[in-house]
């Protein structure tokens, strides 16, 4: 899912640039040391692969209703994650100008949700340790499906953690934080089961691409079991530290939201802790129903008579303007 | 929206992005850093902020008329894309219930504020975006995009996309429809068809790059690709930035909206 940039603040928004902007350079610099300049053209053509695919859809088991693939776990597995994330970053980029998926401001946000957690944790950590040397279709069936769905909960993750960081919305960050992680999962599953069929189609196929894929782009020196340990217990730390200092301002969120995991993990109850809040609040409502709250914010600039007055005749000055642009500009190709 | 119609609607974008008015011979950096202002402008009001982010309209409006836009087609998109701001935003005045101002007696909370400001912020950037790559053509974002330094390969990345983008769509497109034509009712649409289909798509592709690696090689292709640099900053493009720049800041920093209202208001009352 797609931030918005109407829902980031300007220090959110700049953060997570910096940190795809230095994914970008990195990867960059990486691709320039030690891959041949077939793949140049190679990137190219995938980018438009992964476009044109998105946008054909197919139903959802079950559901009847259609989705269409993310593509990140598909690109790194033929490209190396390297060049899958530039790939991405390029998709995303011409998706957010042309389609306006998101914004400019989100697009750093959402190269990072959509990019880095294909590309960066769960290619190399899960699908390759998965996958490793025996590439039977089992194995890769288990790896894409296991890797999709690490990726698409880590950039759900990410979603909520940017909207609640931004504060923007009211949402409770643990009910959205749930709402996101229930939604990505049967996705996750359907992605990762239809990146594993198009890998072992391809297998059978043209093999060379495929065997290519792995061989010729090793992580720097191959990773070790004890590489993999740390960097899970190193993100499991930082994730636990970040979940508490936001749930700690709100309380009851985090304790509905663990009841919520370690409880019953059936999907239709999902939906009663928000009907559980939105009660409460009638509830609350209910009760003093004329109550004025005090102004929590300070008071709105401008939402006065005057305010609304100036904003309408604001609105109707750059009208005019836009018009009288437009006049002298005809007035202009006539002659 | 349809296959067909997004198809359309890239290259739509794309051929107002070739028109010859003052905005599109800007220099494409300077658009693309007062765009990047506005934005961060405009996303730096307090959420509760309605009024005060009205005087922006001004840069999507300029930009509009200056540059020969029709206003439909940027709409159409703005209302295409709006429904997650929507969707997140619509629980504004379900979780935040406080009355907060007062408006010749009704009453008005402040969900429903910074549900407005939502709204009106995600126009607002929407379509400062949509705006910059109508009046920007693809490639010279690019070029702008290489002369800020960053990375090359990112940016060759872009624009070998862009080149291949119509191509590819264009064969999905035709296989689509092969797929339609021989199907009824929805058939054909199941996951197991879906992945054969992705597939093919993807061994037409990637013999596609070998073709054209092989076409770039014969060409002198040696690793290294050369852009030109069409674009030369003068006097109007340094203009236009200070004037808007100085613009947002005005807008930003002072309430403009209720001195309009109080001068051009005060006869009215």
């Amino acid at each position: 899912m797609h931030m918005a940039d109407a829902l980031l603040s300007p220090a959110v928004g700049a953060g997570f640039w910096a940190g795809t902007l230095g994914a970008i350079t990195y990867c960059s610099k990486k691709l320039k040391e030690n891959t041949d300049e077939k793949i140049i053209p190679l990137m190219g053509v995938l980018g438009a692969f992964i476009f044109a695919a998105q946008m054909i859809n197919f139903t959802i088991p079950g559901t009847g209703s259609s989705g269409h693939i993310g593509g990140g776990m598909l690109l790194s597995i033929l490209l190396g994650h390297y060049a899958a994330f530039l790939v991405i970053a390029s998709v995303l980029t011409i998706q957010a100008l042309f389609f306006a998926d998101g914004g400019l401001l989100a697009l750093g946000s959402n190269i990072w949700n959509i990019g880095i957690y294909p590309c960066f944790i769960a290619y190399p950590l899960i699908y390759r340790t998965v996958v490793n040397s025996n590439k039977t279709s089992r194995t890769i069936i288990i790896a894409s499906v296991l890797s999709v769905i690490a990726a698409l909960e880590l950039g759900a993750f990410s979603v909520a953690l940017q909207t609640k960081l931004s504060g923007i919305t009211e949402l409770p960050f643990g009910t959205f934080l749930i709402v996101m992680l229930t939604i990505h999962l049967p996705i996750g599953i359907v992605e990762g089961i239809i990146t594993a069929g198009v890998v072992n189609y391809i297998k059978t196929i043209r093999p060379d691409i495929i065997e290519g894929a792995g061989e010729v782009r090793p992580l720097s020196g191959g990773i070790s079991f004890k590489k993999i340990v740390i960097s899970f217990a190193a993100l499991a730390v930082l994730t636990g530290g970040v979940f508490s200092l936001i749930a700690s301002s709100r309380p009851d969120g985090l304790e509905w939201s663990i009841e919520q995991i370690y409880g019953k993990a059936e999907l239709p109850d999902k939906r009663n802790p928000i009907t559980k809040k939105l009660s409460e609040i009638q509830k609350r409502i209910a009760i003093m129903p004329d109550y004025n709250f005090p102004a929590k914010d300070k008071p709105a600039a401008g939402e006065s008579a005057s305010g609304l007055l100036g904003g309408i005749m604001v609105l109707v000055l750059i009208f005019f303007m836009g018009m009288v642009i437009k006049i002298i500009k005809k007035g202009r190709q006539k002659p | 929206m349809t296959f067909d119609t997004e198809y359309f609607n890239i290259g739509y974008l794309d051929s107002l992005s070739y028109k010859d008015t003052f905005v599109h011979r800007l220099d494409p950096r300077v658009k693309l850093l007062v765009s990047f202002i506005f934005i961060l402008c405009v996303v730096s009001f307090p959420r509760h902020e309605i009024t005060g982010l009205m005087p922006f309209f001004i840069y999507p409006a300029f930009l509009l008329a200056a540059g020969d836009i029709p206003l439909n087609a940027i709409a159409k998109k703005i209302i295409f894309v709006s429904p997650f701001a929507v969707l997140i935003g619509i629980f504004n005045p379900l979780f935040d219930r406080d009355v907060i101002a007062a408006f010749y007696g009704i009453q008005i909370t402040g969900g429903w504020l910074s549900f407005f400001s939502i709204l009106v912020k995600f126009i607002l950037t929407v379509s400062a975006m949509l705006l910059l790559v109508a009046v920007t053509s693809f490639p010279g974002l690019c070029e702008s995009l290489e002369r800020l330094r960053l990375p090359k390969a990112f940016v060759i990345q872009l624009l070998f996309l862009y080149r291949y983008l119509f191509v590819l769509l264009e064969e999905a497109l035709r296989m689509m429809r092969a797929r339609e034509a021989r199907s009824f009712d929805g058939k054909g649409r199941d996951i197991k068809t879906f992945i054969k289909f992705i597939s093919v798509l993807l061994i037409r592709t990637l013999e596609r790059a070998e073709r054209i690696y092989q076409a770039m090689l014969s060409r002198g292709f040696k690793g290294e690709i050369r852009m030109n640099r069409r674009y030369k900053p003068g006097i109007r493009d340094l203009l236009f930035t200070m004037i808007s720049i100085a613009m947002f800041y005005a807008f930003r920093k002072y309430d403009i909206v209720n001195l309009v209202g109080n001068t051009l208001g005060g006869p009215l009352r």
